[in-house]
């Protein structure tokens, strides 16, 4: 049983990280927010939330996680299926709303 | 807790046992959410009767919950470094603190399920209905349950039956609740942000 | 210890020793195998002549639900587990799987999971139906929305959405023991790529169960709110469209059939080299084409859809892919043939299944590429050649494999061997009556007979071929009933079987028939992929020693995990009868277990 506590422990950060990353996603929180109301943004409102949602994601899943220092074994039983996920989400979006259908070009349809 | 059934084995990988099956958990849980998340979006705008999402969802309201949730998962790494370096103490603060946070998203939920309900959303009224209710109460109930660990590593603590030997049974009670959080994450974004 | 290795029925109720819940998985799943055959040969005595009357339209959709359920969730899924059990931890050297508790909660899960689904034959007078049964009817695929409650008023569809429901949480459950136990309670020098090829194919369809049976959970959650809380998932009128749980249930459903096909695949992998003395022909390449399966088994879910008109260009892209993945599967089948090509044929009973498994499969895989083609596939889709494909897949696959792998595995399992003069009329049987079965529904369909239907005219003119079909089904039934006797004598008749009653490679051979409850005395260390067999640049392994040299310590029994389990049907029969209260008992039960099962002393 000893050994579950340092199985982990070589790599985990300290709790300095811990805050910084905390800090970062209050700060990521705030700007998606702000974007969202900012007009300016309108323009590209769905890719920069995008991007900062993923970097959100990202920071919790490599420091809270501990992915980043973690076998990478674990980044792969994650993150392949987290592909998989990504890959239907695209596939069934393409496929109901027409961007595969082509209706229109087959004619009829 | 007080058992580590594969953990005091010699592993293959040289990972614990736990903690592998633990991730092939949550990437199997990726599939379960991309599953909801993809009739979401895919059902999106083909209500045919409001209220739309644009005139019920409270962004302030939400942003809150969001800012507790990411907090909570501050609580729960803290939780786990006090753990391993046999800080209970500290460990037993940090531990209730993320279910506190945990009970406290969960009670907006419940504000914001009951006020959807008096504007008119229920989950027959639409398909907006149908699908939003589905997704976040799917996530609330995974709150929920990692509400209840939690508080039963809490109790076990407060017992003393919970110290660094079980750093492993923190971490992947960690790994859970901090899984549920990056699905709000993404919850936040593609829900309430992208309309 | 003691409780592991005594006899009666408590020490079976709390059994954590792999070898006994795969014996479990055994008698279970050919149990609910057998009610499924009786199901088919009812079915096929219904359509033996035209304007058939042995049962009605109603208990007909009934019969052809549950009779595909039954195969795929309750007979073939988990003879595949037993396997998992009783052979993966003793290929890799390992004393038990990862987690024993959770892989005993697995089988009781499945068997109450199992018998939820089936009490629905019997239970038509607790829902004052009329009728005794009211068993699922809406097609083993249970399309929406058909099963919505406007058009399944009856508990019908209830009973097989959560007994699905169920058997999901207990594939789930296996699916992460087998992954972590395959990849970290190796023995010590067995290499990823020293790994036997069943246990490879296992390892394979474990993450493809972990990933694909989340889908299904969803879709079929969705339709239980459909039912019981009034949602619009699958409605139509509510700007919803039926069509989403077609996408949902073949996201699962075709990795669902690599699921079933893998493991088949990788018995026959075994039995082969074992019975041709030959090393497997591109080891490599068959390990590899397992996995590139694998991946591609996602890819390729709409072509069960092209008659819904998805388009021409997700029409082509699903056709193209769906003819790829034939490849690696086509590569599978070249390796099998080139390791019997030029080896040391011993025609066991084994061998015969395994290579009457290769050639049904290549029909079933020729009339899959056949309707890849969505122009092809909507001449095919919903007549009986679809059927003829599906059978040639799993009864001439899986079931062909499955079967190799008990006259093969058996001897190891019981301590006796089976009979082989009656194992091989079993074959000759089985084969003959398969091919006279399902081979005339290629026809049957391409003449224009619908699948699903309780009877037919006989201006159609296939009325002498639905005869044959109907005659090869009795054979089949005849073929198994000399499994089940062959199955039953060798309890006491069965010469007792040595530790290597077939000269095999892999480590399950060096050890007793059957094994003691730790199954190694010495953990072996492996140094080649065929650790029992001479090679170039190896002498055969030291088998581990009658005797443990230390005294082994193995876990006792635990009540927690058929305790947890039990909670699951209890919650199912809160929808069932529409009392809530009914839910919270259900809960309550699942969670004292769990807390029970979780803070008990229990070590390996």
């Amino acid at each position: 049983m000893a050994e579950d506590g340092h199985a982990g422990e070589r790599a985990h950060p300290t709790a300095g990280v811990y805050l910084r990353v905390a800090a970062a996603l209050v700060v990521l929180t705030v700007l998606e927010v702000g974007v969202f109301y900012v007009p300016a943004f309108h323009a590209v409102l769905v890719p920069t939330l995008l991007v900062l949602s993923a970097a959100k994601f990202s920071l919790v899943v490599m420091f809270y996680m501990h992915l980043k220092a973690d076998s990478r074994f674990f980044t792969f039983l994650f993150g392949a299926p987290l592909l998989l996920a990504t890959g239907v989400l695209v596939a069934l979006l393409l496929l109901f709303f027409g961007a595969l259908t082509l209706r229109g070009a087959a004619g009829g349809g | 807790m007080t058992h580590a059934v594969a953990a005091t084995h010699h592993t293959s990988m040289g990972l614990d046992s736990r903690k592998m099956a633990f991730w092939a958990f949550i990437g199997s849980e990726c599939l379960l959410f991309g599953s909801l998340i993809s009739t979401y979006l895919v059902y999106k705008g083909r209500s045919v009767v409001g209220p739309y999402p644009h005139e019920i969802l409270n962004i302030p309201f939400t942003s809150v919950s969001t800012f507790d949730l990411l907090m909570s998962s501050l609580m729960m790494v803290l939780a786990l470094a006090a753990v391993q370096r046999g800080d209970m103490k500290w460990g037993k603060i940090w531990l209730f603190s993320t279910a506190l946070l945990g009970l406290v998203f969960l009670g907006g939920q419940v504000i914001e399920f009951t006020e959807f309900v008096h504007k008119g959303l229920t989950i027959s009224t639409n398909l907006f209905g149908c699908t939003f209710f589905v997704l976040t109460g799917t996530h609330g109930a995974h709150v929920t349950v990692g509400v209840l660990w939690l508080l039963t590593l809490w109790v076990r603590a407060l017992q003393g039956k919970l110290g660094p030997a079980n750093a492993m049974t923190v971490e992947i009670t960690g790994l859970y609740w901090h899984f549920v959080d990056v699905v709000w994450i993404v919850i936040f974004t593609v829900v309430y942000l992208i309309q | 210890m003691s409780e592991a290795t005594g006899g009666g029925l408590k020490s079976w109720l709390t059994t954590t020793d792999h070898k006994r819940i795969g014996l479990l998985y055994f008698w279970t799943a050919f149990a609910f195998f057998l009610v499924g055959g009786v199901e088919a040969l009812v079915i096929r005595l219904q359509l033996a002549h035209p304007d058939g009357h042995l049962v009605g339209a109603e208990t007909y959709n009934q019969l052809f639900t549950m009779h595909g359920t039954t195969m795929i969730f309750l007979a073939l899924m988990p003879l595949g587990s037993s396997f998992f059990n009783y052979i993966v931890p003793l290929q890799i050297g390992a004393r038990d799987v990862a987690f024993p508790r959770l892989n005993a909660f697995s089988y009781w899960v499945f068997l109450f999971g199992g018998l939820l689904l089936n009490a629905s034959w019997f239970a038509g007078p607790l829902f004052h139906a009329g009728v005794l049964n009211v068993a699922p009817d809406a097609g083993w695929f249970g399309y929406a929305n058909l099963t919505e409650r406007q058009y399944s008023p009856g508990p019908n569809i209830d009973f097989w959405l959560l007994g699905l429901q169920i058997l999901g949480i207990s594939s789930l459950a296996a699916g992460f023991n087998f992954v972590v136990t395959i990849l970290n309670l190796r023995a010590p020098g067995l290499k990823m790529m020293r790994l036997p090829t069943f246990s490879w194919m296992t390892l394979v369809t474990n993450f493809l169960i972990i990933t694909a049976f989340p889908v299904i959970t969803v879709g079929l959650l969705f339709l239980m709110f459909d039912r019981f809380f009034g949602t619009h998932f699958y409605v139509r009128e509510a700007g919803a469209t039926p069509v989403l749980w077609q996408h949902l249930f073949w996201l699962f459903g075709h990795p669902e059939v690599y699921i079933l096909i893998l493991p088949a695949m990788g018995i026959v992998s075994d039995v082969l080299p074992t019975f041709s003395r030959k090393p497997l022909f591109g080891y490599t390449v068959v390990v590899y084409s397992g996995i590139l399966i694998g991946f591609m088994g996602w890819g390729v879910w709409s072509h069960h859809m092209f008659s819904v008109g998805l388009g021409p260009i997700a029409d082509s892209v699903f056709a193209a892919t769906t003819m790829l993945i034939a490849v690696p599967t086509g590569v599978k089948i070249f390796n099998w043939i080139a390791t019997l090509w030029g080896g040391d044929i011993r025609g066991t009973t084994a061998l015969h299944f395994a290579v009457g498994f290769i050639a049904m499969f290549i029909i079933g895989g020729l009339s899959g590429v056949s309707h890849a083609s969505p122009p092809a596939d909507l001449q095919q889709t919903d007549s009986y050649y679809v059927v003829a494909h599906i059978h040639y897949v799993f009864f001439g696959g899986t079931i062909f494999g499955l079967f190799a792998g008990i006259y093969y595995w058996w001897p190891k399992m019981t301590g006796r061997l089976l009979d082989e003069t009656l194992g091989k009329v079993h074959f000759w049987l089985q084969f003959i009556g398969m091919n006279l079965a399902f081979f005339p529904m290629h026809f049957i369909g391409l003449l224009g007979m619908p699948r699903r239907v309780y009877t037919y005219s006989p201006d159609l003119g296939v009325s002498d071929l639905n005869l044959v079909s109907t005659i090869g089904a009795l054979l089949i039934g005849l073929s198994i009933l000399i499994l089940v006797a062959n199955l039953w004598r060798s309890r006491t008749h069965g010469a007792p079987a040595s530790n290597d009653p077939w000269g095999g490679a892999t480590l399950e051979w060096g050890i007793p028939s059957p094994p003691p409850p730790y199954n190694f005395s010495v953990i072996p260390t492996v140094e080649s992929r065929l650790p029992r067999w001479r090679t170039e640049r190896h002498g055969p392994m030291k088998d581990p020693p009658a005797r443990p040299p230390a005294p082994i310590h193995m876990p006792g029994g635990s009540w927690w995990p058929i305790v947890a389990a039990f909670g699951l049907p209890v919650m199912a029969l809160a929808p069932l009868t529409h009392t809530l209260w009914v839910v919270f008992v259900g809960a309550a039960i699942l969670l004292f277990g769990i807390y029970r099962w979780a803070f008990e002393p229990f070590e390996v």
